[in-house]
C-alpha cells in the first residue's frame, strides 16, 4: 500500500515537507497559563455560586451586615490595587531590561501582597474571636471559604514572586525568567479580578440590609 | 453505622499522633475474599518485581519509561495503567453480578451490604475515572502530536507529572482495597451519606483525595493538549484541515479544563465539611445537600462527552479508513462536536429531575437533553453515508466501529427516553437507568476505546494484533453486553432499583442469572484479549508492518515509520488537504533522503514521579488524618515544585548525524518491502 | 485562525527576541488603568457606605454594573486583552469560560431557587428529625 507511492514522481510545484527548519518558536506558555486560570476562574465561580445559594443562610447567626468591616476592606482593596499597578510598573522595568529596578518593583509588589493577607488574617481572627466561626453557619462556611481561597492564592502567588526574584537574581532577565514573570503577572492581575467580584458581591451586597 | 465501637480508643496517645486513626483492625483480616485477593496481588506484585530485578530493567524503566517526556511513552503507559484497572474494575462487576444472581429469597448471597456497597462504588469510580480516562488520555498523548505532525506536545514535563498524578489517585483507589475501606456511598458520594456524620470511616476521604489528585493530572493534561492541538500544528494545517480525532481530542480537552475544576471545588467543599466541620453540604445550619448534587452533576455531564467524544473521532478516522473514502460531511461534524461541547453544559439538572424542582426548570432541562442527541444523531448518518458505497474492510477496528453505531444508537434512544422528566420520575436511579448508561459507556466509549487500540496498535508496536483471538474477543463482548444488559432494561421497567445486594423473593432472580451469564461473556471477551496481545506479542513477526502505514491510512500518523522515531518526523510535513497523508500519497511525494538537521526535543526528567510521589503520601497522610506527615509531605511537594523550576537546562538535540542513520534504516527497510 | 505563524516547531527553544511577549501595555496604559479601577472602587464603597440610595436593590444593582465596568477596565489595561493576542484563542477561551461562568451561576441560583416547589411542605424541624 504505501510503498507504490515512494517512487513516484515527484510534484516540483507542492512541498510536503519543511526541509528549512529553523529555530524559532512560537511558545505555547502564554496560552497554556491562561487556560490555567480560565479553569481556575471556573474554581472561583463554583465558590461564588455556593456563595449566592447558601449566603442567606445564616442560621440564626451573624449576617454580613452584622460582621463586615467596610473600612478595612477598603484599605485591604487598595493594597490589592496598589500592588497591580507595582507589579505593572516592574514589567516595564523587565521590557526595559532593569534588572534592578525590576526587583524593586517587585519587592514592593511583595509589601502591598503581604500587607493584604495580613489584613485578611486579623480581620478573620477577628471574626473567629467574636464566634463567627466556619462551622457556625452555611453564609459563614461559604463566606470563609471564597475569601479564604482567593487569600490562598495571593500567598501562592507571593511565594511564587519570591521564587522568582531570586531566579531573576541568580539568572538575570533571561527570556525563561521573563516568560515566568509574564505568568506571575496575569496570575496576579486575575487574582485582582477576582476579588473585584469578591468585594462586590460578598462585603458590598452583604453589607446593604 | 455509628454503633460499633471506634477502635482507635483503645490505642495509646503516641499512636494516634504517629498514625492518625490507622489501627491494626483498619486491616480488613475478617473479610476471606479481601484477604484471598491481597495475597494474590501480593504475590503477583512480586513476581513482577522479582522478574524486573531478575532481567536488571529498573534502569530501563525508569531512564526510557517513568522519566520519559515522549508523549507516545507517556500515551502507552496511559494505555497499560488503563488496562490494567479495567482488570480491577470488571472483577468489581463480577462480584456484583453473581452476588445479584444469588442473594434472591432469604439468601443473603455471599457479600455483606456494606463490602457490597464499596463494591459498587469501587467500580464506578474505577471504570470512569482510572479506566475510561486514562484509556482515552493515552490515545490522545499518543496520536493528537502524530496527526497534527509535531514532535512533542506543548508541555512535554507536564505531561509526565500529569500521568504520575493519575498514578497517584490510582495508588490512593487499590490501597483502599487492603488497607482501611472504600467509599461505599456510590460513585458520586451524595451528602449527606457521604458527610461524617453518616459515613465516618476513611472510605470517602481515600474517594476525595484519589479523585482530588488524580484530577489535577487530568486538568493539566487538558492544558496541555489544547495547547499542543492549537500551537503545534504543522504548516498548512488549518482549522478546518485537522483529522477529526483531533477536533474531537481539542474539544474533549476544552471539557476537561472547563469541568475539572469544579469536581475539584465541589470534593474540596465536601472535604472542608468533613475535615473541618462547616455546613456546606450538612442538614444543619444552613447547609444544603442539594447544592453538592447539583455542583457535582455541572461537572458531571460534560464528563460523559469527554469520554464519549475521542470515541467519536476514532470511529470517524476508522470509518473513513476502512470505506477508502473521505469522511462524510466532515464539516457538519466539526459543528456537531462543537455544538456538543457547549450543549452538554446545559443539561446537568437531568441527573436530578426527581429533586422537586418546578416545572419550568424540569421542562428546559429536559427539553436541552433531546436537543443534544440531535448533533450525535447526526454523526451516525455520517459515518453510514461514509460507509455507503465505500469499500468497506471489516477489519478489526471497523468490527467494533459498526458494532458501536447498532450497539449505541440504543442506548441513545433510552437516553432521549430518561430525558422525558415524567418518565423519569419511575425510572430514576433504577436498572434502566444502569442499563442505560452501561449502554452508552460501553457501547460508545469501551467499543470506541477498543476499535482506536486495534486501530493504532501497529503504529505503536510496528506489529498488528492477531485477528483470530480479536474475533474471539469481539464477538464475547458484544454478545455478551447484550446479554448482560438486556435483562436489566426490563427489571428496571419493572421497578428494580439499583445498588441492591439482595431481593426478596425468587421471581426477578432468572433475569439476574441471565445478566450474569452475560458477564461471563464479557469475561471470556477479556481473556480472549488478553490471550490475543500474549500470541501477538510471541507471533510479531509474522504480524510485522514494515510500512507504516498497514490500514492505507489517510492522516499524518501513517507518514512516519512503526513505532515512530522519537522525534516523529524527521521534517515537519506540510500540509495541504485534510486527509493529509492520503493527498501525499495520491500526489507522489517522495520521502526526503538528505538534509537532516539537529532535531531540538525536550530532555526527560524524574521531578514529575517524586512530586506526583510526594503528592501520594499527602493524600494517605490526609486520609488517615496522620498530620504531621501531611504537613511534611505537602511542604515537601511545594519545594518539590520549586526546585523543578531551578532547573533551566530542559532541552536536549538529537543530532544530525543520528537522524540520518534511523532514516536510512527506514529507507533500507521501505526498500525491502518494496522489493 | 488561519493566521498562523508559518512554523510550529518545538516550544521549548529559548529565543531571544520574542514578539509575542513583550510590548503590550505601557507605563501611561497603567496608570490610566490604575486611576480608572479606583474611581470604579471608590463610588461603589461610597454608595454602600454612605447608603446613598434608599433601596438596597437599587445599589445592588449599580455595584454590580461598577463591578463589571472595573472587570472590564482590568482585563484590557492590566492584562491586556484584546481580540489579536495569541491568534484570537485567548479572546476565545475567555468568552468560553464567561458563558460558563454565567450558565454555572445563574443555573446554580435558578436550580436552587426550585429545590422545594414539587416537595411536600416540611418545617425545619422536621428536617432535623429526618432518619
Amino acid at each position: 500500500m504505501a510503498q507504490s507511492h515512494i517512487a513516484a514522481a515527484d510534484d516540483a510545484e507542492l512541498h510536503f515537507y519543511v526541509a528549512d527548519e529553523h529555530g524559532h518558536a512560537e511558545g505555547g506558555t502564554m496560552l497554556g497559563f491562561w487556560l490555567y486560570l480560565m479553569s481556575d476562574c471556573l474554581i472561583f465561580a463554583i465558590l461564588f455560586a455556593t456563595y449566592g445559594v447558601l449566603g442567606r443562610n445564616y442560621a440564626a447567626g451573624p449576617s454580613g451586615a452584622d460582621l463586615f468591616d467596610l473600612k478595612l476592606v477598603a484599605v485591604n482593596t487598595s493594597m490589592l490595587l496598589f500592588s497591580s499597578i507595582t507589579y505593572g510598573f516592574a514589567m516595564l522595568e523587565m521590557e526595559k531590561g532593569d534588572q534592578r529596578m525590576t526587583q524593586r518593583w517587585l519587592a514592593v509588589t511583595g509589601a502591598f501582597g503581604l500587607c493584604f493577607i495580613g489584613l485578611e488574617l486579623y480581620e478573620f481572627a477577628h471574626l473567629i474571636h467574636e464566634g463567627a466561626t466556619p462551622q457556625r453557619s452555611a453564609f459563614l462556611s461559604s463566606f470563609f471559604t471564597l475569601v479564604g481561597t482567593h487569600g490562598l492564592h495571593v500567598t501562592f502567588g507571593l511565594i511564587w514572586l519570591v521564587t522568582l526574584m531570586v531566579q531573576v537574581h541568580q539568572r538575570g532577565l533571561i527570556q525563561a525568567n521573563r516568560r515566568r514573570l509574564m505568568c506571575l503577572s496575569m496570575f496576579w492581575h486575575f487574582l485582582d479580578v477576582i476579588w473585584i467580584g469578591v468585594f462586590t458581591f460578598v462585603y458590598l451586597m452583604g453589607s446593604l440590609s | 453505622m455509628n454503633s460499633e465501637p471506634n477502635p482507635i480508643e483503645a490505642y495509646p496517645h503516641w499512636w494516634r499522633l504517629l498514625f492518625g486513626r490507622f489501627t491494626l483492625e483498619s486491616l480488613p483480616l475478617h473479610e476471606p475474599i479481601v484477604v484471598v485477593t491481597f495475597l494474590a496481588v501480593a504475590v503477583g506484585g512480586l513476581a513482577v518485581l522479582g522478574l524486573v530485578t531478575r532481567y536488571k530493567l529498573w534502569g530501563v524503566l525508569w531512564r526510557d519509561w517513568f522519566t520519559s517526556v515522549d508523549h507516545k511513552k507517556i500515551g502507552i503507559m496511559y494505555m497499560v495503567l488503563g488496562l490494567v484497572m479495567l482488570l480491577r474494575g470488571f472483577a468489581d462487576a463480577v462480584l456484583m453480578r453473581s452476588q445479584q444472581a444469588i442473594a434472591h429469597g432469604g439468601s443473603d448471597g455471599f457479600l455483606p451490604p456494606h463490602h457490597y456497597d464499596q463494591i459498587f462504588t469501587a467500580h464506578g469510580v474505577i471504570m470512569i475515572f482510572f479506566v475510561a480516562m486514562p484509556l482515552v488520555t493515552g490515545l490522545m498523548n499518543y496520536v493528537v502530536p502524530l496527526q497534527i505532525g509535531a514532535r512533542d506536545v506543548a508541555f512535554p514535563f507536564l505531561n509526565n507529572f500529569s500521568f504520575w498524578m493519575t498514578t497517584g489517585g490510582v495508588v490512593l483507589t487499590m490501597m483502599s482495597l487492603f488497607i482501611g475501606e472504600f467509599a461505599a456511598t456510590g460513585w458520586l458520594a451524595y451528602p449527606p451519606l457521604s458527610n461524617i456524620a453518616y459515613s465516618p470511616s476513611v472510605g470517602v476521604d481515600y474517594y476525595i483525595w484519589a479523585l482530588q489528585i488524580a484530577g489535577i493530572g487530568t486538568t493539566l493534561s487538558g492544558v496541555n493538549l489544547i495547547a499542543t492541538i492549537v500551537k503545534m500544528r504543522a504548516p498548512g494545517m488549518s482549522m478546518m484541515k485537522m483529522p477529526v480525532f483531533t477536533w474531537t481530542s481539542l474539544c474533549t480537552n476544552i471539557l476537561i479544563v472547563a469541568s475539572f475544576p469544579v469536581l475539584g471545588a465541589v470534593l474540596a467543599l465536601l472535604t472542608l465539611d468533613r475535615y473541618v466541620g462547616t455546613n456546606f453540604f450538612t442538614n444543619d445550619l444552613g447547609g444544603n445537600p442539594m447544592m453538592y448534587v447539583n455542583l457535582i452533576w455541572i461537572w458531571g455531564h460534560p464528563e460523559v462527552y469527554i469520554l464519549v467524544l475521542p470515541a467519536f473521532g476514532i470511529f470517524s478516522e476508522v470509518t473513513s479508513t476502512f470505506s477508502g473514502k473521505r469522511l462524510f460531511g466532515y464539516a457538519s461534524m466539526v459543528y456537531a462536536t462543537v455544538v456538543i461541547t457547549i450543549l452538554s453544559y446545559l443539561v446537568w439538572l437531568h441527573h436530578f429531575f426527581t429533586m422537586g424542582s418546578g416545572a419550568s426548570v424540569n421542562s428546559f432541562f429536559g427539553i436541552t437533553t433531546m436537543i443534544i442527541s440531535i448533533p450525535t444523531g447526526a454523526k451516525i448518518f455520517n459515518w453510514l453515508f461514509t460507509m455507503y458505497r465505500g469499500r468497506i474492510r471489516f477489519d478489526l477496528p471497523m468490527m467494533w466501529t459498526v458494532a458501536f453505531m447498532l450497539t449505541f444508537v440504543v442506548g441513545g434512544m433510552t437516553g432521549v427516553l430518561l430525558a422525558v422528566p415524567p418518565a423519569d420520575f419511575v425510572l430514576h436511579n433504577s436498572l434502566f437507568l444502569v442499563a442505560h448508561f452501561h449502554n452508552v459507556i460501553i457501547g460508545g466509549v469501551l467499543f470506541g476505546l477498543f476499535a482506536g487500540i486495534y486501530y493504532w496498535w501497529p503504529k505503536a508496536f510496528g506489529f498488528r494484533l492477531d485477528p483470530f483471538w480479536g474475533k474471539v474477543s469481539f464477538w464475547c463482548w458484544v454478545v455478551g453486553f447484550w446479554v448482560a444488559f438486556m435483562p436489566l432494561y426490563i427489571l428496571g421497567l419493572m421497578g428494580v432499583t439499583r445498588r441492591m445486594s439482595s431481593f426478596e423473593g425468587t421471581s426477578l432472580q432468572p433475569f439476574f442469572i441471565v445478566a450474569a451469564f452475560g458477564a461471563a461473556l464479557i469475561a471470556c471477551g477479556i481473556a480472549a484479549m488478553i490471550v490475543q496481545f500474549a500470541v501477538s506479542i510471541l507471533r510479531r513477526e509474522q504480524l510485522r508492518d514494515l510500512t507504516g502505514d498497514p490500514w492505507g491510512g489517510r492522516t499524518l500518523e501513517w507518514a512516519t515509520s512503526s513505532p515512530p522515531p522519537e522525534y516523529n518526523f524527521a521534517f515537519t510535513p506540510m500540509v495541504h488537504d485534510g486527509d493529509a497523508w492520503w493527498d501525499m500519497k495520491s500526489r507522489g511525494y517522495k520521502r526526503p533522503l538528505e538534509g537532516y538537521k539537529a532535531i531540538h526535543m525536550p530532555k526527560g526528567t524524574g521531578a514529575g514521579v517524586i512530586i506526583s510521589a510526594i503528592a501520594t503520601v499527602f493524600g494517605i497522610a490526609m486520609v488517615w488524618h496522620v498530620w504531621w506527615l501531611a504537613a511534611i509531605s505537602f511542604v515537601g511537594a511545594i519545594a518539590a515544585v520549586i526546585t523543578h523550576t531551578f532547573n533551566y537546562d530542559r532541552d536536549t538535540y538529537i543530532p544530525a548525524d543520528e537522524v540520518a542513520r534511523t532514516e536510512a534504516e527506514r529507507t533500507r527497510t521501505l526498500a525491502l518491502v518494496k522489493a | 485562525m488561519s493566521a498562523r505563524a508559518p512554523v510550529s516547531e518545538q516550544v521549548h527553544v529559548e529565543v531571544v527576541h520574542d514578539h509575542h511577549e513583550a510590548g503590550h501595555g505601557s507605563r501611561k496604559a497603567y496608570i490610566t488603568g490604575f486611576v480608572l479601577s479606583v474611581i470604579l472602587t471608590a463610588i461603589p464603597f461610597w454608595l454602600v457606605m454612605a447608603k446613598v440610595f434608599p433601596d438596597p436593590r437599587v445599589t445592588s444593582f449599580v455595584i454590580m454594573a461598577f463591578a463589571v465596568a472595573q472587570i472590564v477596565v482590568h482585563m484590557v489595561y492590566f492584562l491586556h486583552m484584546n481580540a489579536r493576542s495569541e491568534g484570537g484563542w485567548t479572546m476565545m477561551a475567555l468568552i468560553f469560560t464567561i458563558v460558563l461562568v454565567v450558565i454555572a451561576l445563574s443555573g446554580s441560583l435558578w436550580v436552587m431557587y426550585h429545590l422545594n416547589t414539587n416537595m411536600m411542605p416540611m418545617s425545619p424541624g422536621d428536617m432535623r428529625n429526618m432518619p
